[in-house]
């Protein structure tokens, strides 16, 4: 990820929101704070307005390393075939919640 | 100000010794209101800063910070029109009140340009803002403490938001440094009258709604003084002049374009049931 570090611009930061305790993280958006303490009040700011969350985390964009587009096919269309990698063959009782 | 103007002098002299004419409940509206008209006007000031802060993010955290105030002024508002008994609505008393009937403090209704001038104004009000609400939560008046209890955590982070700031500004380039220095000097003549007793606070404490602000002084300092010195700032020396009056409603010269702006859409249209 390269981000433009000049005189005015703030790093990018990843922005990932728990919705209710039990559930994890997952990937809001993003936005750009000077440092670390800051992107997590701007996340508050502008991800949980409306009580999207109970736990935010923040992650410096590029301090991630993404899979790359070209190579999708190669990891992940292998998996395809594979039904049985799929816990289908199990009975879940009515009232496990979250599986 | 006032010199040269003898008439003005009598009204307010007049006003100034009125309140102990006032049967309780219009003191007690005057304390609600002023309380409500701080939150008002600074909301409204806040709510300038979007589209013109440093970052889209601080845009939406200074317009967050302006919506909890103008929550807060609400229900303080819609308080004040039942206890004087004139039984006006908030949309009556916030826009249809001349700058006369206004008892906000001058600290909010300032026009500064400066971020860093913003972070120490919101720091000095909201230091103040948070002792008071912690103390009103035990308010006899029922919607005085809901606003309270509602608002003590709302405060908290608008304190800390402008503690995260000055510290960065602070202790952040030599530039930073000076121009947040500069900024608390500019906002020093404006936080006395914060902490100042008028007679509804007076009464409005008496009866048990409110609190006196002077009780708040030692608190609300104390937090500044920590961030400022965390910062690696100074505290200004004590201003020379002191801002005051506010209570009485005299304003600044800037009041009244102020209010100008916030009130001429609801007054052009006074009919009007839904925006």
């Amino acid at each position: 990820m390269s981000t433009k570090q000049g005189e005015r611009s703030w790093p990018l930061w990843e922005v990932f929101v728990r919705g209710k305790r039990g559930l994890s993280h997952v990937h809001a958006g993003s936005l750009h704070a000077p440092d670390a303490q800051m992107a997590l009040r701007n996340a508050r700011d502008l991800y949980t307005r409306r009580q999207e969350g109970v736990s935010l985390w923040v992650v410096k964009a590029d301090n991630i390393t993404a899979s790359s587009p070209d190579e999708r096919e190669s990891f992940f269309d292998p998996a395809g075939d594979k039904v049985y990698r799929h816990p289908t063959f199990y009975d879940v009782p009515d009232d496990v919640e979250y599986l | 100000m006032l010199r040269g103007n003898p008439d003005l002098m009598r009204e307010v002299q007049k006003e100034m010794t009125e309140p102990t004419g006032l049967q309780v409940d219009s003191v007690l509206a005057r304390y609600v209101l002023g309380l409500g008209d701080d939150a008002l006007i600074y909301a409204q000031r806040l709510g300038e800063w979007i589209s013109r802060a440093p970052q889209i993010e601080e845009d939406m955290a200074l317009g967050n910070i302006g919506l909890d105030l103008l929550g807060q002024a609400r229900a303080l508002l819609t308080r004040a029109g039942e206890l004087d008994g004139t039984g006006r609505n908030e949309d009556q008393l916030a826009y249809f009140r001349d700058e006369r009937e206004f008892r906000n403090v001058h600290l909010v209704e300032q026009d500064w340009g400066d971020f860093g001038d913003e972070m120490a104004r919101l720091l000095w009000f909201s230091a103040y803002a948070a002792e008071l609400y912690a103390r009103l939560v035990a308010s006899t008046d029922e919607t005085v403490a809901g606003v309270a209890h509602k608002a003590v955590k709302e405060v908290a982070y608008h304190r800390d938001h402008a503690r995260q700031w000055v510290v960065r500004l602070g202790d952040g380039t030599q530039v930073s440094h000076e121009r947040m220095q500069s900024a608390l000097e500019r906002v020093a003549p404006f936080v006395d009258e914060l902490f100042v007793e008028d007679p509804a606070s007076t009464a409005a404490a008496q009866a048990g709604v409110g609190v006196r602000p002077s009780e708040l002084r030692e608190a609300a300092t104390k937090f500044v003084t920590d961030t400022v010195s965390e910062a690696t700032l100074t505290m200004p020396d004590e201003p020379k002049r002191h801002a005051r009056g506010g209570r009485d409603g005299i304003h600044s010269s800037i009041m009244g374009y102020l209010l100008a702006e916030m009130q001429h859409i609801a007054r052009s249209h006074p009919d009007a049931k839904t925006w």
